[in-house]
């Protein structure tokens, strides 16, 4: 392990002062489960988050992993269909509002952003532990009401089934979810008055880095939508312990209007799961590729653009729930609108990559599989806008395969990178780069595996919510089951090597990928108040040289 | 939000100003969310009311407007002593500030004391679906029972949520009577009641909202 002398220029020109912060970090500095449990910091906190999502995200996959094994059969032979539903359900619920809506934000976010920032902390740092306060009770909550019965709604809760027919303990869940939507929203307001107010002198809105753009735009839309979600399962609530129609047809209440409400937060909530995965995409590609961003200005206001526009295109998701044609075509037109932001992210990206030095560690691996992943996701849901496509393939697999793109070949993917890619800043210990590439890999052939075939099938006519189907599907079916198989130990080795390195890793370096953000000019980990000097920015977030080859030299010989 | 141990402001912060300055913005943001929070429910009443005009009218006719007036009046002076207490916070005159609070908080009170007082005649009145409800009364022409229980969910909704915040700004402002009393504040040092003015206002503003959209819309050709 050498000094690096790599061609970068960090993002502050001091020496950073790591010489008496290396032995006391946030890690060692008090001891104790009160130490935890009370913590105002946000780093702690972001180590509190990553333990609690990681658990949901087990207990979601587990859920999906009996999907997929009872659809190895037309017939449906595990589980009967009541339990079936309260599977999917059980999986969709937990995926969206306990992992992939807090995941990024609430662990890498909250570790991530003061750093980059130069801040020492959050705006708020108590309003922050109260979140994770919050969105522990509202993973309490949804666990205990899944594993006492569960609820057979969907995620979706479209009434009035939610609301009269179902016999599950569906007001429970409402709450749960509620709640939970409190602390994301608490998140978001801390994120945006600590990127208002807390930016270290010299840090302007455009030496920003992207990550942060991208967590600022994901903010926006966390307090502006998750309200409304709020707002809309009080009143399913409400409807379901009084009995009073406000979403009944039969009382002169409106379903449609409950679908326009929900959808309202949970199309934009799509923005919050992708958004800050496309930030860690933009900090990884840079660095991997030893090139400054293309078009830095351009992947910014994308967030933003990103972000206002997904406010625009909720009914996309109603096509065939009743509305007018000109709606409907406005809504297929401005859906087709926010996938420019998007592609715009996607050639710089690439553009970045051009004539670069490239090496592929593994949170590159991860990048570049997003790249690819997100890509066919975003086009198919170019076709799901079209109106007369998206009539033939509504409530099928096709449907399934799409968003599974978005969410797992695109946001998972990105939380991978930049998990490992933090993971030395957070831990202070190297994950073993052999493995972490070979996981990287794994997943994204059992991810292609799993979910490729559902597009044919969704094509085909295979509809989504079913515990049996047609014969014919079986075969794409028994594919897709097998590339979960592989997907699922594609999952479990970085569970198992991450938790390996914590006492078997090497020790990091301050900064091992030779990185120009703020947050690598301390130490790995980070004394509790981030910088034993306040740091002063005098550039831009990825001066990397383009004749970078001993900086890559150095990474290499790191491993 | 002092850290009463080493500076009076938090260690992230540069000086008290840029916490004061940063903990109002907190508030503001916060407060957009809260305009998002009762504009869903808005948006839900508004489309009801447009569909469903007549039974609307006749079901915003039997609220009860004297005290939905009066109540207006309470709510607005104790927003009249809530900006006072601020100022007189801005001058450091704790004695001012700890009377107009507590003053403010009594508002509050009488305000969702007047407001269960309506409740309960509205129970009386059996303008309640789901425990109290007479569809026999809803026989005018256009005039549906099962609309005019939407307009009473709406109605219970909105005063309701507007309620549960009012108690909050109740609980908040009797904690901020008492540090103040403590002289936890000063001129240079009262952040707390400045941003807990600006939610107590926007509480106010809402109500400012419901008032016309549950009591005003109807006919009125009674009055009580």
């Amino acid at each position: 392990m050498t000094t690096l002398t790599a061609p970068y220029r960090p993002q502050t020109s001091q020496e950073p002062a790591l010489a008496s912060s290396s032995e006391v970090n946030y890690l060692n500095a008090s001891y104790g489960v009160k130490s935890w449990l009370l913590t105002t910091d946000h780093k702690r906190i972001a180590l509190l988050y990553l333990m609690s999502v990681s658990l949901m995200f087990i207990i979601g996959g587990l859920a999906a992993t009996l999907i997929r094994l009872n659809l190895l059969t037309p017939s449906g032979s595990l589980v009967t269909a009541d339990t079936y539903n309260k599977l999917f359900s059980a999986h969709g619920i937990i995926m969206v509002f306990f992992f992939l809506v807090p995941v990024v934000p609430s662990v890498l976010g909250n570790f991530c952003l003061p750093l980059m920032i130069g801040a020492r902390d959050l705006a708020f740092p108590r309003l922050n532990l109260a979140s994770w306060y919050l969105y522990m009770t509202g993973a309490g909550l949804i666990l205990w009401v899944i594993f006492s019965g569960g609820v057979d709604t969907g995620w979706t809760f479209y009434t009035p089934f939610s609301s009269k027919a179902s016999h599950t303990d569906v007001v429970p869940a409402l709450i749960a979810i509620v709640i939970a939507g409190f602390s994301s929203i608490f998140t978001g307001l801390n994120f945006i008055v600590s990127v208002h107010r807390l930016r270290a002198p010299g840090m302007t809105w455009f030496r920003l880095p992207l990550f942060i753009w991208s967590l600022y735009a994901t903010s926006i839309i966390m307090l502006l939508a998750t309200p409304v979600l709020a707002a809309v399962l009080i009143l399913v609530g409400v409807e379901r312990i009084w009995g009073i129609g406000i979403f009944d047809p039969a009382l002169g209440g409106d379903p449609v209007l409950f679908q326009h409400l929900f959808w309202f937060y949970s199309h934009p909530a799509v923005y919050i799961m992708i958004l800050p995965g496309m930030g860690i995409i933009s900090e990884v590609i840079t660095c991997f590729s030893r090139k400054n961003i293309f078009g830095y200005k351009f992947v910014a206001f994308a967030s933003i653009c990103i972000a206002v526009v997904g406010f625009l295109v909720w009914a996309h998701h109603m096509f065939v729930a009743g509305q007018s044609a000109y709606s409907a075509l406005i809504f297929s037109l401005l859906s087709y609108l926010v996938a420019v932001p998007s592609a715009i992210k996607v050639f710089n990206w690439t553009a970045t990559l051009y004539k670069g030095s490239v090496t592929f560690h593994t949170p590159m691996l991860f990048a570049l599989g997003f790249i690819g992943l997100f890509t066919i996701g975003g086009l198919t849901g170019l076709m799901l806008a079209a109106l007369g496509l998206n009539v033939h393939v509504h409530d099928t697999y096709f449907v399934i395969a799409h968003f599974h793109f978005i969410m797992v070949g695109g946001m998972v993917m990105a939380y991978m990178a930049g998990l490992h890619y933090w993971w030395p800043k957070i831990t202070g210990r190297m994950y073993p780069e052999m493995w972490g590439r070979v996981a990287a890999l794994i997943i994204f052939v059992g991810f292609i595996l799993t979910f490729i075939p559902q597009f044919v099938l969704g094509y085909q006519g295979m509809v989504r919510r079913s515990h049996i189907y047609d014969p014919q599907f079986q075969v794409l079916n028994v594919l897709s089951t097998a590339g979960a198989s592989i997907l699922a130990v594609g999952y479990a080795l970085p569970l198992t090597y991450l938790i390996w390195s914590l006492w078997r890793g090497s020790k990091a370096e301050p900064n091992p990928w030779s990185a120009t953000g703020l947050e690598w000019q301390t130490a790995s980990p980070p004394p509790t108040h981030n910088f034993a000097v306040q740091p002063v920015v005098d550039c831009g977030p990825y001066e990397y040289s383009l004749q970078s080859a001993i900086a890559t030299e150095d990474i290499d010989e790191q491993h | 939000m002092t850290n009463k141990t080493a500076s009076p402001w938090w260690h992230h912060f540069d000086s008290l100003e840029h916490q004061q300055e940063t903990t109002t913005f907190g508030m503001w943001v916060f407060l957009a969310t809260e305009v998002l929070i009762f504009g869903a429910i808005f948006t839900g009443y508004t489309v009801y009311r447009s569909t469903y005009t007549p039974s609307f009218e006749a079901a915003s006719d039997r609220l009860n407007l004297l005290i939905g007036a009066v109540n207006t009046v309470v709510l607005l002076t104790s927003s009249l002593t809530m900006a006072l207490a601020v100022h007189a916070a801005k001058l450091g005159q704790t004695r001012k500030v700890f009377f107009r609070l507590v003053l403010t908080a009594v508002l509050g009170l009488v305000f969702l004391g007047l407001k269960a007082l309506e409740y309960y005649g509205d129970y009386r009145d059996e303008l309640v679906p789901g425990l109290a409800f007479d569809p026999a009364q809803w026989t005018a022409p256009k005039v549906h029972a099962g609309q005019v229980q939407l307009f009473l969910v709406f109605y219970y909704c909105l005063t309701g949520l507007h309620a549960v915040h009012l108690t909050i700004g109740i609980i908040i402002v009797a904690i901020l009577a008492w540090m103040t009393r403590r002289a936890a504040f000063n001129s240079r040092y009262y952040a707390p009641v400045e941003i807990w003015g600006l939610y107590w206002h926007f509480v106010d503003l809402i109500w400012i909202f419901l008032l016309p959209l549950l009591y005003l819309i109807g006919t009125r050709d009674r009055w009580l």
